[in-house]
Order: structure tokens, then C-alpha cells, then sequence
């Protein structure tokens, strides 16, 4: 796709709809789709451990620990005011570490991972708030454990949240799966930054954006009918 | 009284409680020093306004809230000595139904039902018929596939009480189980909480600031006022004898809520509060003291009423008429078994 003539040029005053390859840009919407994926994926599970964590540590809660509720909501606050796009560079040695490369979709999920999974946490740490106490207290009139209020009740009462904050946290993720095309990443943002902005193939980037805010509005409507499907309130 | 359990005797006992909060301005005492016993087979009742401490004493029983000092017993079990584990296993053994229902809304009323067995490790197949048996009991046979959300108030609470039943629990602790309720509902509430007590031989402890639970259903009562009891007993003798303030203030309620406030007495004459109890109440004694002396005799204020199954009625009467005649009228009474009390 290298462009060897002049029409490269002309590309940059007009628009020439003759730029755009089919190929490439499904190519990139499969990458954007697996790094979305597999993303998602990790950060749910571990997204949910820190919203459990989070939830049964504060106070007045199940397992009320006040210095390791501190420090786990520093770690989250700090890990969520780094800008993104400065996160996936600083944790390259640890991506380096984990996937065995720093491109790719390999190498992006980490970065996407560490970078959403704390927001994730705060989401799911609100939705479990809402989960009224009295039930809890039920359950543990019941005689269930931690674990089982967690696992039977927490996680199950909390369905529509949680489904509601996995939603937004997809959507969060599709941006930030964009900013990774800057280290190499691959994906529908890394096509519109190499064709659409270096080398000003506008038609590209135009695609390239219909594409994403496509898929945005697929995620937030199946978001949006998955919870109206569990929600029983 | 031994110090162990005395004896099996009682299902549910506390020795010397104290629930203190620590609160902005120091500690506060939510439950003083309190002792009670209940034995198996009755229905105890907890009655006090709100901020008396009812909700906590009535959690010190199952330990969700843990006594600052005392102890608890279960049976022969001292909960207030057990681990997280054994205290986890015992409360299966004692259900609780609250006042908002707290069944989980993202399950059908079918599920609710079945997650005390669910906790103890039963299997789909294990549970369903019990749970079509529990169905039964409460009258939702038609309800099981519905989400809570979709039931009234009062199903909803007899969901409550189907699932507290599940497990086979000894005792049921109802936390202002009839608050939330109309009183129709309540009705009916309290006529299913008395035929499960008659029918499965069910120990129930409740609290309500209700006088007409207390009323309906109760064996024996205990007047909750700042976090201690001021006054316990059988039904009867506490409400037609008041001693406290409160108390007095709760059996005012109840005959107020039978008859109104009462007439206002006129000069010259004295205001007498007349009790009888069971088969007196059929009995013409009133008429019998009267006639022939030269009293004459107003009802101000009456009840003839049922707490639980005993009959009773309680006067309140205007005697006028000569002051030595209204003292032998009085001693009549008296010496005929009845309760009169001169107010004024």
C-alpha cells in the first residue's frame, strides 16, 4: 500500500475514495475486535476482584480492613489519573514481561488491562453499594458465609449494575484500543493515525471513525437490553 | 437458675446483654443489661416505641449484632462463645423474617425460598419439592415463578417466612414483620404466624410497636423502654395491670383503639377501672355489685375483647351515689374476684 506515484499527493487536498482498502480495514477491525475482546475479558475478572475488595473493605462492611481499603483506593486513584496514553508507555517493561512484546494485540492488552481494570473496580464497587443492606443481613441470618454473600447475593443482586458498568468500561476500552495504534498496536485507531493523519488520507480516518462509533453503539445497546433483560426491580 | 442453659429448658436465652455503640458523643447503650428466657413452643413478644432498642435485642438473639457484654444461648448452645463457622451453622437453625422483606429481588419467589437450602448444599432436585411444600403453607402456590417485584406487600412477607421456614429453623425471629403491612394484611400475617406456631410447634420471637400484634398473638410480653425491659410477663397481666409508664401507655392504646377515648366523669362521683379475665367476663357481676344499693352505675369507656384465645373486659365506670355505698359497691367487686382500681 506503500503510495509510489503522485496520486498520494492529491489524496491530501481531496477526497479519493479509491484510498481505501477493504482488506486492511477489515484486518483492523478484527484486530480492534480481539484486542477489545481479550481485554474486556481480563479486566472484568480482575475488575471484579478490586470492586469486591474494595466494597467489603470499606467501612462498615463485611470485612471492614480501613489501612488495606487506603492503600488498595490510592493504588486505583493513581493508576486511573495517569492519562492513558502515558500508562501504556510507563508499563511497557511490564507488557514486555507478561505478553513477551510491546506490539501488537498481544502487546496491548496489559497496557488496556492495567489502564481499565481500576476504573472497572470503582464501577463495580458502586454497583455493589446499591445492593440493598438488608438483604445481606438476611443472608447472614441464613447463615452464609462471606464468600456466599458475596458469590450468591453481592454479585447476583447487583446484575443490572454490573452489566451497566461492563458496558461503559467496553466503550472505554474501544478508545484507549484507538490510542494504542500509537506504540504499534494495531487496530482501526493505528490505521487512521498511519494513513489518515501521517500521511493525510482522509478518507481512511473518516472510515476508521464510522467504524468505531459503530461499534459503540452496538456495545452500549446490548448493554442496555442485557439489562433490561435481568433487571426484575 | 444454673449458669449453663439451664437445663434445655428455655430455646432462646440472654444473660445480662449490653449493646453500646460508640457514637460522635461517646457510647450509647442501645440494649441494657437485659435477661430473658423463652421457652419452646410460645410466641414472645418485644413491644416498644422506636429508638428502645428492640431491633438490636432482637438481633443479639442470632448475633448479628454481637453483645458488647452477656451472653446468648441457643438451646444448649452459647452463641456468644462460638466461631464464625459454628455461629454460621446454628443460625440455620433460627429463622428470621424483617419488616422490609429483604428477599433478593434478581430471583424468582421460588429461589428465595430455597436459599437457606441452597447455603446448606442442597441441589436443585433436593430442594424442589420441599419447596413446593413451603409454597403450600404460605397460600403462594400460584406465585412461585414470579420475581418479587411482582407480588404485594404481604406476599412478599409470606415469601419472608416460607424461606425462614426452609431450613427447619426452631425459632422464628420476626423483626417488625407487620410494620410495612396494612392492617387487613396484617390480619392475615399474624392468623399464618399463629397457625404455623399451632401446627409446627414453632418458637417465635417478635418486636413490634404494635399493640395489636402483641394482642392477637402473643403468649407472654416484654415492655421495651430505653434499651431496657420495664416490665415483662404473661399478655394479660401486663396490659390490665400496667405498672411502668410506658406500659400504661401501650394498654391505653389498646382499649382506646376498641372503644375511644373515654367520657369525661361527672362531679360527685368516682371514675373505677374494672377488670375480668376468661370466665368471669361471663359472668353479671357488675349488675350483681349494684343492684340493691343506692349506687347508680354509667359505662364511660368498655372492651369486652380476646387477647389471644382468653376473654377479657375492662370497664371503665361512673359510680354515683352516696360515698359509703361506693366503697361497699368497690368491696363487692372486690371480694367477687374482679380487678378495681379507683382512678379518680
Amino acid at each position: 500500500m506503500m503510495p509510489t506515484d503522485l496520486t498520494y499527493l492529491r489524496s491530501s487536498n481531496g477526497i479519493d475514495w479509491s484510498n481505501i482498502d477493504p482488506a486492511e480495514i477489515w484486518q483492523a477491525t478484527q484486530d480492534t475486535m480481539s484486542m477489545l475482546g481479550l481485554s474486556l475479558i481480563f479486566t472484568i475478572i480482575l475488575g471484579l476482584i478490586i470492586g469486591v475488595l474494595l466494597y467489603l473493605t470499606s467501612s462498615r462492611q463485611l470485612l471492614y480492613l480501613p489501612v488495606f481499603y487506603s492503600i488498595l483506593s490510592f493504588v486505583v486513584n493513581i493508576l486511573r489519573s495517569v492519562p492513558f496514553i502515558i500508562l501504556m508507555i510507563a508499563v511497557m517493561p511490564l507488557t514486555k514481561e507478561i505478553a513477551g512484546t510491546t506490539i501488537g494485540v498481544a502487546g496491548t492488552i496489559p497496557p488496556l488491562v492495567i489502564g481499565a481494570a481500576p476504573f472497572f473496580g470503582r464501577l463495580v464497587e458502586t454497583a455493589l453499594r446499591e445492593v440493598d443492606r438488608g438483604i445481606i443481613e438476611a443472608a447472614q441470618a441464613m447463615g452464609a458465609s462471606k464468600w456466599d454473600i458475596v458469590r450468591r447475593v453481592l454479585l447476583r443482586e447487583s446484575r443490572p449494575g454490573l452489566i451497566a458498568a461492563i458496558t461503559v468500561t467496553a466503550i472505554t476500552l474501544v478508545s484507549y484500543t484507538a490510542m494504542s495504534g500509537v506504540i504499534g498496536g494495531g487496530g482501526l485507531g493505528d490505521l487512521a493515525l498511519r494513513y489518515g493523519y501521517q500521511r493525510f488520507q482522509t478518507e481512511v480516518m473518516i472510515v476508521t471513525v464510522i467504524l468505531l462509533i459503530i461499534l459503540v453503539q452496538i456495545l452500549q445497546m446490548l448493554g442496555d437490553w442485557l439489562v433490561r433483560r435481568i433487571s426484575h426491580k | 437458675m444454673g449458669r449453663c442453659c439451664p437445663g434445655g429448658i428455655n430455646l432462646i436465652e440472654l444473660q445480662n446483654v449490653t449493646k453500646s455503640y460508640k457514637g460522635r458523643g461517646g457510647s450509647v447503650d442501645a440494649v441494657r443489661d437485659i435477661s430473658l428466657q423463652v421457652k419452646p413452643g410460645e410466641i414472645f413478644g418485644i413491644i416498644g416505641h422506636s429508638g428502645a432498642g428492640k431491633s438490636t435485642l432482637i438481633r443479639c438473639m442470632n448475633l448479628l449484632e454481637r453483645p458488647t457484654s452477656g451472653r446468648a444461648w441457643f438451646g444448649k448452645t452459647e452463641l456468644t462463645a462460638l466461631s464464625e463457622r459454628q455461629l454460621q451453622a446454628e443460625r440455620r437453625k433460627i429463622g428470621m423474617i424483617f419488616q422490609h422483606f429483604n428477599l433478593l429481588a434478581s430471583v424468582t419467589v421460588r429461589e428465595n425460598i430455597a436459599f437457606p437450602l441452597v447455603l446448606a448444599g442442597k441441589s436443585r432436585k433436593e430442594y424442589a419439592a420441599r419447596v413446593d411444600e413451603l409454597l403450600a403453607l404460605v397460600g403462594l402456590e400460584a406465585h412461585g415463578d414470579k420475581y418479587p417485584s411482582q407480588l404485594s406487600g404481604g406476599q412478599k412477607q409470606r415469601v419472608g417466612i416460607a424461606r425462614a421456614l426452609a431450613a427447619d429453623p426452631q425459632v422464628l425471629l420476626c423483626d417488625e414483620a407487620t410494620s410495612a403491612l396494612d392492617p387487613q394484611t396484617t390480619n392475615s400475617i399474624l392468623s399464618l404466624l399463629m397457625s404455623i406456631n399451632e401446627k409446627l410447634g414453632l418458637t417465635i420471637i417478635l418486636i413490634t410497636h404494635e399493640m395489636q400484634v402483641i394482642r392477637s398473638i402473643c403468649d407472654r410480653v416484654a415492655v421495651m423502654d430505653a434499651g431496657r425491659i420495664v416490665e415483662m410477663g404473661a399478655v394479660l397481666d401486663v396490659f390490665l395491670r400496667p405498672t411502668h409508664a410506658v406500659t400504661r401507655q401501650f394498654a391505653d392504646e389498646l382499649s382506646e383503639l376498641e372503644s375511644g377515648t373515654p367520657l369525661p366523669r361527672r362531679e360527685g362521683s368516682k371514675l373505677v377501672r374494672v377488670h375480668f379475665v376468661g370466665e368471669e367476663t361471663y359472668e353479671p357481676v357488675l349488675f350483681e355489685a349494684v343492684k340493691g344499693s343506692a349506687v347508680q352505675c354509667a359505662i364511660l369507656q368498655g372492651t369486652v375483647s380476646r387477647m389471644k384465645h382468653t376473654p377479657y373486659g375492662q370497664l371503665l365506670v361512673e359510680l354515683s351515689g352516696p360515698e359509703r355505698d361506693i366503697d361497699g359497691v368497690i368491696t363487692a367487686l372486690r371480694s367477687n374476684g374482679l380487678d378495681a382500681e379507683v382512678l379518680s
